[in-house]
């Protein structure tokens, strides 16, 4: 029985692990069509780096990647700390809007949004895949720096305000320490679903100004190329690096 | 006291005009194009009606509908099946072990999904790494056509949100409380009877919420049919990004994307009820 069910879990590992490693594997070969392995080369990586729409298009990703998250964690963990530090009219109403947020398909945001910068006459590009990357890593933000600092012991907060902590003294000085893998952590991942968003960017962004998982989906659609067996292997590492800090930040027990 | 009042003030509008900006607003939106109609020049004319809804239950539609409905509960249903034995040997491993494996299911619920699907279309494809192993075997001669079928876009479909199931079902598993299956042990129930009515209702919430969890972006995935299965499965989601980026007809877009909404509200409310029917039977 124990054997079996170590089989089990082997095998589904290997479900959800042999498709990524077969085409890392594929990265490396010389085979232009990849039937057959051919021989080690690094080519593939090489034309990458020589090609510059896919070069613009990676800045960009990680440009709106970065700056979302940023944005992301400003504003979320600021309204994280006032759920949960203050009681007011409408805060069942804005946990509910959060969590609505959260859960509604990425499909149904794409269209919305698109409808709202129509609607503002916006012209589709940086600004408004900014705007949107925000609003979806927002919730994932609040949500993680919310159950982090649900753990704590809130008369820290009152015994700095007794000590004469104003507000912002006490944010920087007692809630920010203590929330701060949480939002170390609420970054990478932001940074991470920006990085990997095709749904609501597909909606959202302009001819003008191209991202990188909209640049592989066409491409993608075009046919199997070597190039994508690379650039799919070069996102695969920076997801497992960055999911794995991620785990690390919030895994470690709060002092 | 001023200066903590503008704090508490400027942090929860932050929040709350961001969201109403960007999520509550664009949903009315929404909602009100819905009901209006198409202009042959421009993009929406101010003719109220139901007119768009009428057209969902057109039988194109509501096939499209029906069959994105199927594919998403056969991939939620692949996903329990296969996912809560897998979250229930996790459960019963050494807690020092535990973490790292539980990081192995994380890594890809957080991998680009269009890389994933990508990978599936490459082992899938007609010289893929399946169809080679197949032939090296002496199983099949020529190679099988996998891509471009409705089953590659359920393995699609599967290996894209299989996590997302594993995730809260061991969640309810691990917090199990072992003695209530002891207990059912020691009144003598068997293996099965101690699962059907100990182990499945109280890790009933974890099945929900990873159902949940997988079925609704079933409903949207647009990219991995497109990708999978070519353009014959239209679902929901392909033709919504139809008839917002080439069609242009948004008001009957905004339409459907009102009903994918309403149906998803079903669910959840679906959901919220057994919980709370749940919660009333844990009452002693």
């Amino acid at each position: 029985m124990e054997r079996l069910k170590s089989i089990y879990l082997v095998l589904l590992f290997g479900f959800l692990y042999l498709p990524m490693a077969v085409l890392i594997l594929y990265s490396f070969n010389a085979s232009k069509y990849g039937t057959h392995w051919d021989s080690f080369t690094l080519g593939w990586y090489r034309s990458l780096a020589t090609d510059a729409s896919l070069i613009g298009a990676a800045t960009h990703s990680l440009l709106v990647g970065c700056l979302a998250a940023s944005m992301a964690c400003f504003i979320g963990t600021l309204g994280a700390v006032g759920i949960y530090r203050y009681r007011f009219k409408g805060r069942i109403v804005l946990q509910g809007l959060l969590y609505v947020t959260l859960m509604s398909p990425e499909i149904v945001m794409a269209v919305s949004l698109l409808v709202l910068f129509i609607a503002l006459h916006m012209e589709l590009g940086f600004c408004t895949l900014l705007l949107s990357h925000t609003t979806f890593c927002l919730p994932f933000v609040t949500v993680t720096v919310l159950s982090r600092l649900d753990g704590f012991d809130r008369h820290l907060i009152e015994a700095a305000a007794d000590l004469g902590a104003g507000e912002w003294q006490a944010m920087r000085q007692i809630v920010l320490p203590l929330a701060m893998p949480a939002i170390a952590a609420g970054w990478l991942l932001s940074f991470t679903l920006s990085l990997d968003d095709v749904v609501v960017s597909f909606f959202v962004t302009g001819p003008e100004f191209e991202v990188l998982p909209l640049k592989i989906y066409s491409m993608v659609r075009l046919g199997v190329k070597p190039e994508v067996n690379a650039l799919a292997a070069l996102l695969f590492a920076v997801s497992l690096l960055v999911v794995s800090g991620a785990q690390y930040l919030l895994q470690r027990k709060p002092k | 006291m001023r200066q903590g009042n503008f704090f508490r003030t400027s942090v929860i509008l932050l929040l709350s005009v961001w969201l109403a900006l960007f999520v509550l607003i664009p949903n009315l939106l929404v909602l009100a194009a819905s009901f209006l109609g198409r202009d042959e020049s421009g993009f929406i004319n101010l003719s109220p009606g139901l007119g768009n809804y009428l057209r969902l239950f057109d039988s194109v539609y509501l096939r499209v509908f029906a069959h994105s409905l199927w594919l998403a509960l056969l991939t939620t249903l692949a996903c329990l099946g296969l996912g809560y034995p897998f979250a229930y040997f996790l459960a019963q491993f050494r807690t020092s072990v535990r973490p790292v494996l539980l990081t192995l299911v994380i890594i890809p619920f957080w991998t680009n999904s269009l890389v994933r699907t990508y990978a599936i279309r490459s082992l899938l494809a007609a010289r893929g790494l399946l169809n080679n192993t197949l032939i090296a075997l002496g199983l099949i001669e020529e190679p099988v056509r996998l891509l471009y079928t409705g089953s590659a876009v359920l393995i699609g479909m599967v290996y894209i949100l299989l996590p997302f199931m594993i995730l809260p079902l061991y969640n309810a598993i691990e917090k199990l409380d072992h003695r209530l299956l002891e207990a059912a042990a020691d009144l003598g129930a068997g293996r099965w009877r101690r699962f059907w009515q100990v182990t499945l209702p109280l890790t009933l919430p974890g099945v929900i919420a990873g159902s949940l969890l997988v079925f609704m972006p079933a409903l949207g995935l647009f990219f991995i049919a497109d990708v999978l299965g070519g353009s014959r499965d239209l679902l929901v989601g392909n033709l919504l990004k139809d008839q917002f980026l080439d069609a242009r007809d948004w008001p009957f877009g905004a339409a459907a994307s009102m009903a994918l909404t309403g149906l998803l509200f079903l669910f959840l409310a679906a959901y919220a009820y057994s919980l709370e029917r749940f919660a009333v039977e844990d009452r002693p």
